[in-house]
């Protein structure tokens, strides 16, 4: 890493706002910070003095602890808030909040916010460069990059991949996401879910739909397996998860009929036996948790990338 | 005291005029209609020369909300009145949805006698079809007329129960009102923030379907002809209310409906970028309903134009969208709006100025919207030629959320006569 690389963005908001080289920037980045991670002394100083705060306003365990981890191995100061502690609950609006927190003078405010739509809103009122850590079911941009990441370091490259999402389509950021990225990168998407999970005009994104998932998996490289939330068989958008798994669950016996080298990624957190088997969770295809591992090294990247003139060299 | 209108182009819709003649105001009354130069003569009058102008009935608008009693930090009756004048709107209509609800005598004679005090266009009151608005029980829709309302409606909610629908057609009919319904089934749009289709699920919202509208319009349509209540469907906006109203219209049912600018000039691409001033209710749908909509404008299909008015401050807009309200500031860029439909040859000037005028007394029976002589001498000047942009820093309600912001347009309203009195005048 002689040469600083920079992206076309100042805020990580939306896949859809980042170049395919972008993308090999961040991914390529990553890579070389994936090694700092397995040192004893996992801590290089390359954002030293730097201010990272993250603003959780939903639950989240690998995302929160991923942003976390990622920038203090950069050295930096790293503030986590959360919705329930936050001025939000005495009734202050998003914007107060994020003006107040970036009054402080942070260098990065992650956010993650169960309304479609808040990071973008929080970008246009603040100065402070902004990612995105998950909004409502519009986009999760780091989840995608550690997807293509994963992806990139077991099959060597991108373009010309097939890649099948399985699950509940409309309500995921992931799957949001990851079709633009994935398109971007030159992949071809598929989503396989039952029609009440599939969103109105998804098919204009330039994705296949299907709701037979052998049909939908059989010459995938990659099966993306989608949480399923368990309020949806209140909302009528599911008979019972019993059902759903009948017809959606990837097991052992789909993995038969399927590509030899196929991968299997899935966001987490996993409902075992809900969506996917144990065996196949646990199995030689899955690549679950070799994904949050790779979470970490993104986001350090991202940081890196997004902070830019640093001058210290990370190995 | 005699105004003399002179020099302008009056188009009068209701009278069946449409050319170069002048117009005398006495005691706030129209005293004298005559081609141009017949009233010369008259002597010690007020002059306003009207030349390169259109002389207009004042416009109507029979669907605003000013927020008052309630949300008077949005609008008030006062501030409401003094947008509907700027935008050459001389009467308005007034949505119960207030705080308390106008469900009854006490609440309409708050909102008249406010109106009396401080606005400047005649308000009028529309009354709630159920207590509350909460669906569950008929206002007392007699009390409610006696003390001035001009229609029912629960606006911004549906009267969501087919049985309680049925009677408030049938139990409105004894005091010859029509039943305002805004249709949206509840059940289908749950959650929603747009229109459900590409575009919100690109931005991860949850829609609101064509569907829930339609089917509440053709459900009160099946209620029309037992009940033979009236029927008016509130700001349509998908294609196919507009084919059902056709039909309904073609079996000769009592029913009508009118259309928000907003419906006919954009579509859900607007809420790109999460831009919550394009966040409406019901909301704004595709290209094809566009063009249906337009359709029915030109066939008449569509009776009138209502802006909606929805005053929201900034608070309630400088949000994530789908905590936003719902809603724009209508009545100040009505005029340029609908001129657009004229230019886009959709329909004539002179149907665009009925349908901001003499088409709403068939509905609502106002005496209004008229330069008949003898009526009341509310009046609206404008330049249908000059191009400006617009600027929502510049309205005179007291919100701004608009998505017209920097639109060029044609056509501004000069002047504004109430009662034969300049209300409004733009410099």
């Amino acid at each position: 890493m002689t040469q600083i690389a920079t992206l076309s963005q100042r805020n990580i908001i939306t896949t859809e706002d980042l170049t395919a080289n972008d993308i090999e920037t961040i991914l390529d980045t990553a890579d070389s910070f994936k090694e700092i991670s397995t040192r004893a002394i996992k801590k290089v100083p390359t954002l030293r003095g730097r201010t990272i705060i993250n603003l959780f306003f939903e639950a989240s365990t690998r995302t929160r602890t991923s942003f976390e981890i990622a920038g203090k191995r950069l050295s930096a100061d790293v503030i986590n808030i959360s919705g329930a502690a936050s001025s939000t609950v005495k009734g202050e609006s998003l914007i107060d909040t994020a003006r107040n927190l970036e009054a402080m003078n942070p260098d990065i405010l992650v956010i993650r916010h169960n309304c479609s739509g808040a990071p973008d809103l929080i970008s246009r009122f603040i100065n402070c460069p902004v990612i995105n850590a998950g909004d409502g079911a519009h986009q999760h941009p780091s989840q995608s990059l550690l997807d293509l990441f994963t992806i990139r370091e077991r099959k060597g490259t991108l373009k010309g991949l097939k890649v099948t999402i399985v699950g509940d389509i409309t309500h995921s950021r992931v799957a949001r996401s990851n079709i633009r990225a994935m398109q971007t990168m030159g992949m071809t998407v598929k989503v396989v879910g039952p029609p009440t999970l599939i969103p109105t005009g998804i098919k204009n994104l330039g994705v296949e739909v299907g709701y037979d998932l052998e049909k939908g998996i059989e010459d995938a490289d990659v099966i993306m397996v989608l949480r399923i939330q368990l309020e949806r068989q209140n909302q009528g958008l599911l008979s019972s998860l019993r059902e759903y798994s009948n017809y959606f669950c990837l097991t052992k016996n789909h993995l038969s009929k399927v590509k030899k080298d196929v991968l299997i990624i899935h966001p987490g957190p996993v409902n075992r036996g809900i969506e996917i088997s144990l065996d196949v969770m646990e199995g030689p295809h899955s690549l679950i948790l070799d994904q949050v591992t790779n979470g970490v090294a993104i986001r350090m990247a991202l940081f890196y990338l997004l902070l830019g003139e640093s001058d210290a060299n990370p190995n | 005291m005699q105004t003399l209108i002179k020099n302008g182009h009056l188009i009068d819709p209701a009278n069946d005029k449409n050319g170069d003649f002048d117009l005398l105001i006495k005691d706030g009354k129209i005293d004298a209609v005559e081609p141009k130069g017949r009233l010369d003569n008259i002597s010690e009058s007020e002059i306003i020369d009207a030349k390169g102008l259109i002389v207009s009935p004042g416009f109507c608008d029979m669907h605003v909300h000013f927020r008052e009693p309630g949300h008077e930090y949005k609008e008030t009756i006062e501030t409401g009145s003094q947008s509907a004048a700027a935008g050459g709107f001389t009467t308005v209509a007034v949505m119960p949805n207030t705080s308390p609800v106008n469900d009854n005598r006490s609440i309409t004679e708050l909102i008249l006698s406010q109106a009396k005090q401080t606005a400047i266009v005649n308000i009028l009151p529309i009354g709630a079809i159920t207590k509350g608005l909460k669906g569950e029980s008929l206002s007392d829709m007699g009390e409610l007329k006696e003390a001035g309302c001009i229609g029912y409606s629960d606006d911004g909610m549906p009267v969501s129960n087919s049985e309680l629908m049925r009677r408030a057609l049938e139990y409105s009919k004894m005091f010859d009102l029509p039943c305002i319904q805004h249709s949206e089934v509840l059940e289908l749009t749950r959650g929603g923030s747009m229109n459900e289709g590409t575009v919100c699920t690109e931005m991860g919202l949850k829609g609101m379907p064509t569907e829930a509208e339609d089917i509440m319009v053709h459900r009160d349509i099946c209620l029309l002809p037992k009940t033979g209540g009236r029927l008016h469907v509130a700001h349509i906006s998908s294609g196919g209310s507009v084919e059902l109203v056709r039909q309904a219209k073609a079996k000769g049912l009592p029913v009508t409906c009118e259309v928000a600018p907003h419906h006919f000039t954009l579509t859900h691409e607007a809420c790109r970028g999460y831009d919550t001033n394009a966040k409406m209710s019901p909301p704004l749908r595709t290209d094809s309903d566009l063009e249906m909509i337009k359709e029915g404008m030109k066939d008449g299909t569509i009776d009138i134009i209502a802006t909606d008015h929805a005053p929201h401050d900034v608070v309630d807009k400088q949000v994530e969208f789908s905590k936003a309200c719902f809603g724009i500031v209508g009545l100040e860029t009505a005029l340029p709006l609908t001129l657009k439909m004229v230019d886009e040859g959709v329909i004539s000037l002179e149907r665009a100025i009925d349908m901001l005028t003499s088409q709403t007394n068939k509905i609502f029976d106002i005496d209004k919207g008229t330069l008949g002589v003898g009526k009341d001498a509310d009046i609206t000047l404008f330049d249908p030629n000059t191009k400006y942009s617009i600027d929502p820093s510049k309205f005179k309600s007291r919100s701004k959320n608009s998505p017209y912001k920097g639109w060029k347009v044609r056509g501004k309203v000069i002047r504004t006569l109430v009662n034969g009195k300049t209300v409004f005048e733009n410099q």
